[in-house]
């Protein structure tokens, strides 16, 4: 027991906590990559696509978990409507951050790979993206961050995960479940920071290889 | 459930009298900006300080991200449950949630402010002290205008996140636009949340496009003619 919560409780609810920040967090890298994309490639489109992409982020997270069954005809209480939630949350972050990164590869280097003969799609794969790998990754942190705090707002509508901790905590008057979800929201949010962070370095070693000499 | 929402929306009788539409949304911003305005008055001035100093960076760049981290709504629930029975009347319910929407609102402020402060073109600075402006001079005449679009920016990403937090504390009580989304949820009328959820959704919509104006309207006329040349 910690708080007054069984620790199994804790795991269980931390679960669906990782479920629901994360897999929303991979889906919107996921569907960032090609906006982003396209935000670059096509300067003209990169305005209205920050622009339309930020819009969702102004959407108060409460008044976006009760509006989504409106528009997928899913119940009040289904999961869905929180990873779907957290997905655009996640795009409305990422998009942006892909466009910045991809636009952060300097010139000179691009021209280089394709004067080796490099295709478009393969100078990105190969070239691009993982030059951009340092700043896509550090808005992937800042995503992962706020998905795990806005998550626990799911619990008013009843979906579980940490956030049930405080609903729990305060209908009981009990500050030991709200303090016990508050400890392991933060503990989730620093755990997912400080392992983007590490794969961004295992996914630049040229960055270290500089100093090392 | 579409037109039951679309009904309950275009009743009139949704929108006016004390718990209507019209009230609940005075007594959101009414809240959201006082919360706004105490942040600012603390954000401001150490953003300035610590941008025009250069000490205690480390504080401006990490308090951003280290309160990101805090789940809002916990924290909510613990200064209701702690200052609640020490109050009494309307402030009881209402200062314990805008304690936390200053909470809340400081970080990104601050670093706004230092933001702007630190991108002032050095050779502004330096041209500021060569013609012999002092110290407080600089701040106010020279780096506080340049830096007002992104101190603006810092201001508006607050914003949002107080209307946000305030429409979720309508959970310990308070008034404002979530009482819909939260006495709907009671009363286990989905029209009256989803309908709740289009207004707050478009206030804070509204409210981030005025702040966007804003942002474009203080751009300092000097720093205008320098881009233009």
């Amino acid at each position: 027991m910690i708080g007054g919560v069984a620790w199994s409780t804790v795991g269980d609810l931390l679960l669906r906590h990782i479920y629901l920040a994360g897999v929303p967090l991979l889906l919107g890298l996921l569907i960032s990559l090609p906006l982003g994309w396209l935000a670059t490639r096509y300067r003209w489109l990169a305005p209205p696509m920050i622009a339309g992409t930020g819009l969702l982020y102004t959407i108060p997270s409460l008044a976006l978990f009760i509006l989504l069954p409106l528009l997928l005809g899913t119940r009040v209480l289904d999961d869905a409507n929180v990873l779907v939630a957290m997905t655009l949350y996640s795009v409305a972050l990422l998009t942006r951050t892909v466009a910045d990164g991809l636009g952060s590869v300097p010139g000179a280097t691009r021209q280089a790979a394709t004067a080796m003969g490099y295709g478009e799609l393969r100078r990105t794969f190969v070239v691009d993206l993982p030059l951009a790998v340092p700043v896509i990754t550090a808005g992937l942190r800042v995503a992962a961050v706020s998905n795990v705090s806005i998550v626990s707002v799911a619990a008013l509508i009843g979906v579980s995960q940490l956030g049930q901790l405080f609903t729990e905590g305060f209908n009981r008057n009990d500050m030991g479940p709200i303090f016990v979800g508050i400890g392991a929201c933060v503990v989730l949010a620093l755990v997912l920071d400080a392992g983007i962070a590490l794969l961004s370095r295992v996914l630049t070693p040229w960055l270290r290889a500089g100093v090392a000499r | 459930m579409i037109s039951l929402t679309w009904q309950w929306l275009v009743d009139p009788a949704t929108w006016t009298g004390p718990g209507g539409i019209i009230s609940q949304s005075i007594t959101h911003l009414r809240i959201s900006l006082v919360a706004l305005l105490l942040a600012a008055l603390v954000a401001v001035p150490v953003g300035l300080f610590i941008g025009h100093t250069g000490r205690g960076r480390w504080l401006a760049i990490n308090l951003a991200g280290a309160f990101r981290a805090i789940p809002s709504l916990g924290v909510l629930f613990v200064a209701t449950l702690l200052l609640l029975p020490r109050l009494s009347g309307n402030l009881a319910f209402e200062l314990p949630v805008v304690l936390v929407l200053v909470l809340l609102a400081v970080p990104p402020v601050l670093s706004g402010t230092y933001a702007g402060v630190e991108a002032v073109d050095p050779a502004a600075r330096d041209a500021a002290r060569g013609v012999g402006m002092t110290e407080a001079q600089i701040l106010w005449q020279v780096e506080l205008p340049a830096a007002l679009p992104l101190l603006l920016s810092g201001l508006r990403s607050a914003m949002l996140q107080i209307i946000a937090t305030a429409t979720i504390a309508a959970i310990v009580g308070i008034g404002g636009l979530g009482r819909y989304l939260i006495d709907g949820q009671a009363s286990r009328q989905y029209e009256v949340m989803a309908g709740g959820a289009i207004v707050v959704a478009l206030l804070a919509l509204l409210v981030d496009l005025v702040m966007a104006g804003l942002q474009r309207l203080v751009v300092s006329p000097g720093l205008v003619v320098a881009k233009e040349h």
